[in-house]
């Protein structure tokens, strides 16, 4: 499968065969980075990383994945510090960054922003997050989660938990999802459920897919716990967000209902959507979630750069 | 016959089976309101043994181009078009609405790349009954009267 020089911009740009050809990759990299500490395939190559509104978590992720290929980083981590402050075009920022590196990380404010940059550069350009659009590295990342603590997705019941409105992170593995055989859970209050459009799209690509706004009566039936944060910046009326502002919190005593296998995980970060009690228990998998980001946007960055 | 409502044009377009109400709108997307323009005739309201009720559009001395054809097929699927020369129809052919739609529709969510930055807006049809298209940049998909407040 050749990836070299391949953007990597939306989910609805993937099929399963590259998703698994991805998560392989990862593997087999999280396996030589646990045996030789660090590696040496992108030496000599440069990651350019354009944060134009911050997201320390995402970047420090992909700047930890560059060191450990063993390249190197330049950047900015928002936009007050570049010439686009000055008024210069995106484009021509693109453009220009693309004479010092030799694959792009952006992420930007804007919706379809990345796609522009992958449009103008010549080198590889990866959606780090566009607006409330797309982040596939951070779905490639949540499959690969529950692939290494399941060894498999199919067949998996999974439920997805919080704002599924405004949520771009479980818009878009609800749709990756779509390509096994899954059952989805989408929990949510009445104000905040998933677009229609999306269910729609998910049930004529055969998911069975159920809406409920009953975490305690859903919990039994789940495999996965996927818990998001209700964004109060996403909200364009306060009133709005206050009406749905902790309407779950999932604790210890939730949890007596869950099969002891069940996993939880969250993009992170959290407000009080999990408490902190779970963290010691068995279900939760978040914070091994955030080391999945490592190996999975190493093998993105391995791949792009043809180096892999 | 319907056309014989209105008088018959020597040389230009007409555009049969709008589907009735939508003429105006045409007349708009296509800025044939101009008052240096040729003869425009507008019948609204017609019978159409297909349509039930119909509008018909004829443009004197005007042909028109892809873009133009692909800006009627978002408003009016059903329209036919006719060029018309020495008041013979001399071609005739329906539209048709493309698999892509490119540099006629601006992207209604405020906050897509494509309406700030300078780039050619382009859309993929999801859906033709209803329609529904999906903007390359932001991904958002539009329908009804978001895609005609945006031509």
């Amino acid at each position: 499968m050749d990836w070299k020089g391949r953007d990597v911009i939306s989910v609805r740009d993937f099929s399963k065969e590259d998703i698994e050809f991805v998560l392989n990759v990862a593997e087999r990299l999280e396996t030589e980075l646990n045996e030789k500490g660090a590696l040496e395939y992108a030496r000599g190559k440069i990651l350019a990383t354009l944060f134009f509104e911050p997201s320390t978590r995402t970047r420090l992720s992909f700047e930890s994945a560059m060191h450990r290929l063993g390249g190197s980083v330049i950047g900015f981590s928002s936009a007050a510090s570049t010439s686009v402050k000055k008024g210069e075009s995106l484009a021509d920022t693109i453009k220009t960054v693309e004479q010092y590196s030799d694959v792009i990380v952006i992420r930007h404010s804007m919706e379809g922003a990345a796609r522009l940059a992958a449009e103008v550069a010549e080198i590889p350009v990866i959606n780090a997050g566009d607006g409330s659009n797309q982040h596939p590295t951070q779905t490639l990342l949540d499959l690969y989660t529950i692939k290494r603590a399941f060894g498999r997705i199919d067949g998996l019941t999974i439920g997805l938990l919080g704002d599924l409105k405004y949520g771009r992170t479980v818009h878009s593995l609800a749709e990756a999802l779509a390509f096994y055989d899954v059952e989805l859970y989408l929990i949510s209050p009445e104000l905040l459920r998933m677009p229609k459009h999306i269910i729609e799209e998910l049930r004529e690509r055969g998911v069975k897919v159920q809406e409920t706004t009953d975490l305690e009566g859903t919990i039994p039936e789940l495999d996965v716990l996927y818990v998001t944060r209700i964004q109060r910046e996403r909200f364009p009326d306060e009133q709005e967000y206050l009406k749905v502002k902790g309407s779950y919190q999932v604790n210890c005593a939730v949890l007596k209902r869950a099969k002891e296998s069940l996993r939880i995980m969250h993009p992170l970060p959290r407000v009080d959507e999990i408490h902190p009690e779970v963290d010691k228990t068995e279900h939760a998998l978040y914070f091994r979630q955030v080391f999945s980001g490592v190996p999975v946007r190493m093998a993105l960055l391995g791949l792009t750069l043809g180096v892999l | 016959m319907a056309e014989l409502k209105v008088t018959a044009i020597r040389e230009g377009t007409v555009i049969d089976h709008i589907p009735a109400g939508k003429g105006l709108k045409v007349i708009e997307i296509l800025r044939l309101n101009r008052p240096n323009g040729g003869v425009l005739l507008l019948a609204s309201n017609v019978h159409s043994g297909k349509l039930g009720r119909k509008d018909i559009v004829k443009i004197e001395g005007k042909f028109l181009s892809e873009e133009e054809v692909n800006k009627i097929a978002l408003i009016a699927p059903t329209a036919t078009v006719n060029i018309v020369r020495d008041y013979k129809v001399a071609e005739k052919f329906k539209v048709e609405i493309p698999d892509e739609i490119t540099g006629i529709l601006r992207c209604a969510n405020p906050n897509c790349v494509s309406n700030h930055e300078h780039t050619v807006s382009k859309f993929y049809v999801v859906s033709r009954e209803p329609l529904k298209v999906r903007c390359h940049y932001c991904e958002r998909t539009m329908e009804g009267e978001e895609i005609l407040g945006n031509l």
